[in-house]
């Protein structure tokens, strides 16, 4: 372990909690902690009720007490075990009762049918990772630990398994701890959003208040910087290939994805990708032009300017302004004269917006991105 | 087959088998042990523990016959203890040159089964405590297994260790036909009589032929524990 200095302090709820944050900033080594299987210099680990762990009372469960289930991020089936025998490894803890029907589901639910009798050697990278989440589910956790289950996988598979995984805290009433530095799963995922960096806390909350902030953008990622909004979908346009979302009042277009109506979509929006205008711009091909003021400016020694947005709600919206990030030129700043209060129109091109992170946050429902 | 052999030769040959099976099953838990403590726990007597079990292979086989014969020896300290309590005698017993074959045979077996552990991913055993397992169930159902081609190469690698010891053996159990005498005892004993050229060479070309079988069985268990235990369906 040597000297690293990790002070944490989380409250995770029910839902998905993500830890998201570099490569080292400490993700891998909070999860293992409450595994059990890295030993905390001091503090305490609870769930629910349940201590799992308090230096000043010299309690530490071992890793097979915690009922934690851990999806790693390298699998780790059991290469002499066949499919199903990996499955029941961890049903010992579940109701005698209940292991057969939840045996079945978890099988249904993650399309393990064809697999039981195969070893994890003929299995692809992305069934491995399926069997994987099964085992931790039949094991009967009280929490699920998943540490960057998809970052060993290429796009194809991550978007076979995104489904199944935005699924499970609410299918099996289990809260889900999920690591990961790739900002489109956690805007898909997470309902909650942990910064983790340097082995501190850089911030926590709603996913949409911590990626609109313009002072955690070194954290996320200056690049990649932006918010995520949460319109609805209100209809979709066939004969463009569009889907029609309803933000605030405010109407946007973005490629057609296949969700139903009236469900709330979660949308990533990266500064780059966004323009400003004093007035509403006529005769432009960008289609999503909303209103709103200027938060915060954050001019760094570059000749980038980051402005934080608030998007104003229209006539007759009782939501509460959401967040936009925008990156614009430290001459357009001066020329418009942008400073705290402006009122701005905000302009988003719609083939700019990433499809890796349009997620339905409708639970329950099958989906399917196209 | 004992037509092929003389009445001598069929004798060595038969308690050679005998004291490197017993001296490798009877070695074989400790060793399974100690190869597990040695690749999977850090305590403080650790490098003392690894070097303790390399002794054998560093020091003159003579210096861990006179080790043996003084603590096992009927006026030995455990020896006095185990003729006392049990009635057992080890010294110019086979039973002693069990022992002694698997003193020497020792630190092969557990280097082969210690390899085959440090090549195993720990971190499928941490898996299996987070499942539920403790330490005893994930050692039998997950660690074990996964060291099965190390076990087995290890067994017929002391097998054949045993097989051939000779100087930790005739100094702890002498050199007694019929008793202690197995092939290499056998095959010294040829030497050291004017004539017996042709006799220690039979009996060198018999060693050499159990030896090569047993390594070649040793290749063939540990490619088909390794199938079992890597890919492929069940």
């Amino acid at each position: 372990m040597g000297d690293f200095a990790l002070e944490v302090e989380i409250d995770a709820g029910p839902g998905v909690t993500a830890l998201f944050g570099r490569s080292g900033a400490g993700k891998s080594t909070i999860v293992n902690m409450l595994a059990g299987l890295v030993k905390p210099d001091r503090g305490t680990i609870r769930i629910g009720d349940a201590v799992l762990f308090d230096s000043a009372r010299g309690i530490d469960l071992p890793p097979d007490r915690r009922h934690v289930g851990y999806v790693f991020q390298d699998a780790r089936l059991f290469p002499h075990m066949s499919v199903e025998r990996n499955l029941a490894y961890g049903m010992g803890r579940m109701d005698p009762a209940h292991r057969s029907p939840q045996f079945a589901r978890v099988v249904e639910m993650l399309g393990l049918g064809a697999l039981l009798k195969r070893r994890p050697g003929a299995l692809s990278g992305g069934e491995r990772q399926r069997v994987a989440i099964g085992r931790a589910l039949l094991s009967n956790p009280r929490v699920l630990l998943m540490d960057e289950p998809l970052s060993s996988l290429d796009a194809q598979r991550k978007s076979e398994i995104l489904p199944y995984v935005a699924r499970l805290a609410t299918d099996f009433a289990v809260p889900v701890i999920y690591v990961s530095h790739a900002v489109e799963e956690v805007v898909r995922l997470a309902d909650t959003l942990v910064l983790v960096s340097g082995g501190q806390i850089a911030a926590i909350g709603a996913v949409e208040d911590v990626m609109g902030r313009l002072d955690l953008a070194p954290i996320t990622g200056r690049y990649e910087a932006g918010a995520v909004l949460t319109p609805r979908v209100a209809g979709h346009v066939d004969e463009h290939r569009l889907t029609r979302l309803d933000l605030l009042g405010h109407a946007m277009f973005v490629p057609q994805v296949d969700l139903r109506h009236g469900e709330t979509v979660r949308l990533r929006v990266r500064a780059r990708d966004v323009s400003l205008a004093l007035t509403p711009p006529q005769g432009t091909s960008i289609l999503n032009i909303l209103p709103a003021t200027v938060r915060e400016l954050d001019a760094g020694s570059g000749p980038h300017v980051e402005v934080a947005l608030d998007i104003r709600p229209g006539h007759g919206e009782l939501g509460a302004p959401q967040p936009l990030l925008a990156r614009v030129t430290h001459k357009s700043m001066t020329d418009m004269k942008l400073e705290p209060g402006t009122p701005v129109h905000a302009l988003i091109k719609a083939v700019a917006i990433d499809r890796h992170s349009l997620g339905g946050l409708g639970h329950g429902t099958q989906r399917k991105e196209r | 087959m004992s037509g092929l052999l003389t009445p001598l030769e069929w004798e060595a040959l038969v308690l050679s088998l005998k004291v490197a099976a017993w001296a490798t099953a009877a070695s074989l838990p400790v060793g399974v042990l100690t190869a597990w403590v040695l690749a999977r726990t850090r305590f403080p007597g650790h490098a003392l523990l690894n070097a303790l079990v390399h002794i054998p292979l560093v020091v003159p086989p003579v210096v861990v016959g006179y080790a043996l014969l003084l603590t096992l020896g009927r006026n030995g300290a455990v020896g006095g203890w185990l003729y006392d309590v049990f009635g057992v005698t080890l010294a110019f017993t086979w039973k002693g040159a069990a022992v002694a074959a698997a003193v020497m045979a020792f630190p092969l077996m557990v280097r082969a089964m210690r390899q085959s552990l440090d090549a195993q991913d720990a971190g499928l055993e941490a898996a299996a405590r987070t499942l539920g397992a403790g330490r005893l169930r994930v050692f039998l159902t997950v660690t074990l297994p996964l060291m099965a081609p190390g076990v087995v190469t290890g067994a017929i690698l002391a097998f054949a260790r045993a097989l051939g010891e000779f100087g930790a053996t005739i100094t702890f159990v002498s050199n007694i036909p019929g008793e202690t005498q197995t092939l290499p005892l056998a095959l010294y004993t040829f030497t050291q009589v004017p004539g017996g050229e042709d006799g220690a060479l039979r009996l060198a070309v018999i060693s050499v032929l159990v030896a090569l079988a047993a390594l070649m069985l040793s290749e063939a268990l540990a490619r088909r524990a390794g199938a079992l235990t890597k890919g492929g369906d069940a």
